[in-house]
């Protein structure tokens, strides 16, 4: 059976370069708080999600709409809205988190396919066994916390599809669950949709050093010339006792190419990269180089892997946990 | 991580005798060309500016560090101004973008990935940061070419300074080592 690619798209341009480079699946977002990407000048508005859906479906693909973030107490109505207005635009399937959302969507749509969001942090088969008897979802997208052991046993006792990242930043906790950047910003990822939303990031070169401030805190100051990462908590540097550097997690992202026969091996059914925040460039290069990689593996031929490098945070690439490596 | 990178191989900067015949040159024809571009894409390209949202009411700076000059931006839809300034004579800004003009073009046309740019330290961004994302996504998603740009300026001329403008282009990018046009665009067609 041939993996199935899901590629992000932050824009209606992007959306087309993934579909256009090979795409089987594209997720994507309204352009407000439901979505878990909720960036200044990204994401889609209602018309564009609908053309969005029309465009995807002339060329044999899908859109899967993510509304994946934790409805705020006392303005559900604007997720719900978000899930019928995505069922009426016959989206393929929506990505939720919220056990709310799950059950108004499965009673709203019943004939909706409904996938769990890695935002539920959904990562053994008893949590995954009552998304799908409770709410009939018919695929979870596994927290990247997991090994490819992992995978496959959860994959021997659930009846659902399991999708997986496989090329892209990290967000090293478990997904739906941080709340660093909520402390140094005061407002939620999970909620409002941006981990170090960028009213809150400033860069300033410092005597050649580039310094980023979250919240008004610091949290790094690169040497001249050195990669430059994102403005996450989770990859900042800090002094711990002695130590000075990168306490959470160094800012690498995952490339897990190499182990696309090992995860169907393990009865994944979906690939997903990650990167809605990224440019049309980002997702062609991207999604191009992986549905190569997924045609040669479907053609028994080896894997081109570590080619994407330039296109990384940290420029350095790492398995994740797939298979534990890392520290 | 304290490993170096070194500049973009791919991005090349534009040669310095040409910058420096240039920061002689002066700036009232470009900033003539630059003006006209700016309400010409505000008419095109509607869907660029409301894109932008509440950002379109921010300063750019437009910084082509290999050029004697920076771009000021502002992109309100209904009166859009864009010239050129001499470097060190902009005033107060809420948004610098910097990097060699190829990369400033490149990201215009879909060619590089802004992000990777800003990994890669080729691009430099201070400031307002939400400002330069919606910028940077709203260009993304508008897949706008530069030459065809030029070229509307032109009004009903434009098919007939088509093919000289291409032939210009590739002549003029080829020298400055700058791609200023774009293969494909599309829509939901
Ligand atoms: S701080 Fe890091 S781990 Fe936390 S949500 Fe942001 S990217 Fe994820």
């Amino acid at each position: 059976m041939t993996l199935e690619l899901v590629c992000p798209a932050g824009t209606p341009a992007a959306l087309r370069a993934a579909i256009d480079a090979g795409a089987h699946a594209v997720y994507c977002g309204f352009n407000d708080e439901t979505n878990a990407r909720n960036f200044p000048g990204l994401n889609f508005s209602r018309a564009e999600m609908a053309d969005a859906i029309g465009y995807a479906h002339r060329h044999d693909a899908k859109v899967l709409v993510a509304i994946n973030t934790f409805p705020r107490a006392g303005d559900f109505a604007l997720w719900t809205r978000a899930v019928d207005d995505a069922a009426g635009m016959q989206a393929d399937a929506v990505i939720l988190a919220d056990l709310g959302l799950l059950d108004h969507a499965a009673r709203a749509h019943p004939s909706l396919r409904l996938h769990v969001s890695v935002q539920a942090a959904a990562a053994n088969a008893d949590a995954i066994g009552f998304y799908a008897r409770s709410f009939g979802v018919r695929r979870v997208v596994l927290p990247r916390v997991l090994t490819v052991q992992e995978i496959a046993a959860i994959n021997r006792d659930i009846a659902i599809e399991t999708e997986v990242f496989i090329f892209g930043g990290l967000c090293v906790m478990a997904e739906g669950r941080c709340s660093l950047s909520s402390y140094a910003c005061g407002n939620s990822p999970n909620m409002n949709g941006a981990c170090s939303p960028a009213s809150q990031v400033e860069y300033r070169e410092e005597d050649g050093d580039l310094v980023s401030r979250l919240g008004g805190f610091a949290i790094h100051r690169v040497k001249a010339g050195a990669p430059a990462p994102y403005p996450t908590l989770c990859k900042g540097s800090f002094e711990a006792g002695a130590y000075r550097g990168h306490v959470f997690e160094d800012p690498v992202s995952l490339d897990a190419a190499s182990l696309i026969p090992q995860l169907a091996a393990a009865g994944v059914t979906a690939l997903k990269i990650e990167g809605r925040q990224r440019s049309r460039a980002y997702t062609q290069a991207v999604v191009r180089n992986f549905r190569r990689a997924l045609d040669a593996h479907a053609a028994g031929r080896p894997i081109a892997a570590g080619e994407l490098r330039a296109l990384t945070e940290g420029q350095q690439t790492t398995a994740g946990a797939y298979s534990k490596t890392w520290r | 991580m304290t490993n170096r990178v070194s500049e973009h191989p791919s991005i090349p900067r534009f040669p310095r005798s040409g910058a420096a015949a240039l920061g002689f040159a002066p700036l009232l024809p470009l900033n003539l060309a630059a003006g006209r571009l700016a309400t010409s894409l505000a008419r095109r390209h509607p869907a660029l500016f409301e894109r932008l949202g509440e950002q379109a009411g921010k300063n750019f700076v437009i910084d082509p560090t290999d050029m004697p000059f920076v771009f000021r931006l502002a992109p309100q839809p209904q009166a859009p101004r864009l010239r050129a300034e001499r470097r060190g004579s902009a005033g107060a800004w809420d948004a610098r973008i910097a990097g060699p003009l190829a990369a400033l073009i490149g990201l215009v046309h879909g060619a590089y990935d802004g992000d990777a740019l800003f990994f890669s330290r080729d691009l430099v961004i201070e400031g307002d940061t939400a400002a330069v994302l919606a910028l940077r996504n709203a260009i993304d998603n508008e897949e706008l070419d530069l030459v065809e740009e030029g070229l509307a300026l032109f009004g009903p001329f434009a098919a007939l300074a088509a093919l000289p403008a291409s032939r210009l282009a590739t002549l003029v990018g080829g020298l400055a080592g700058v791609a200023l046009t774009r293969r494909s665009g599309g829509s939901f067609a």
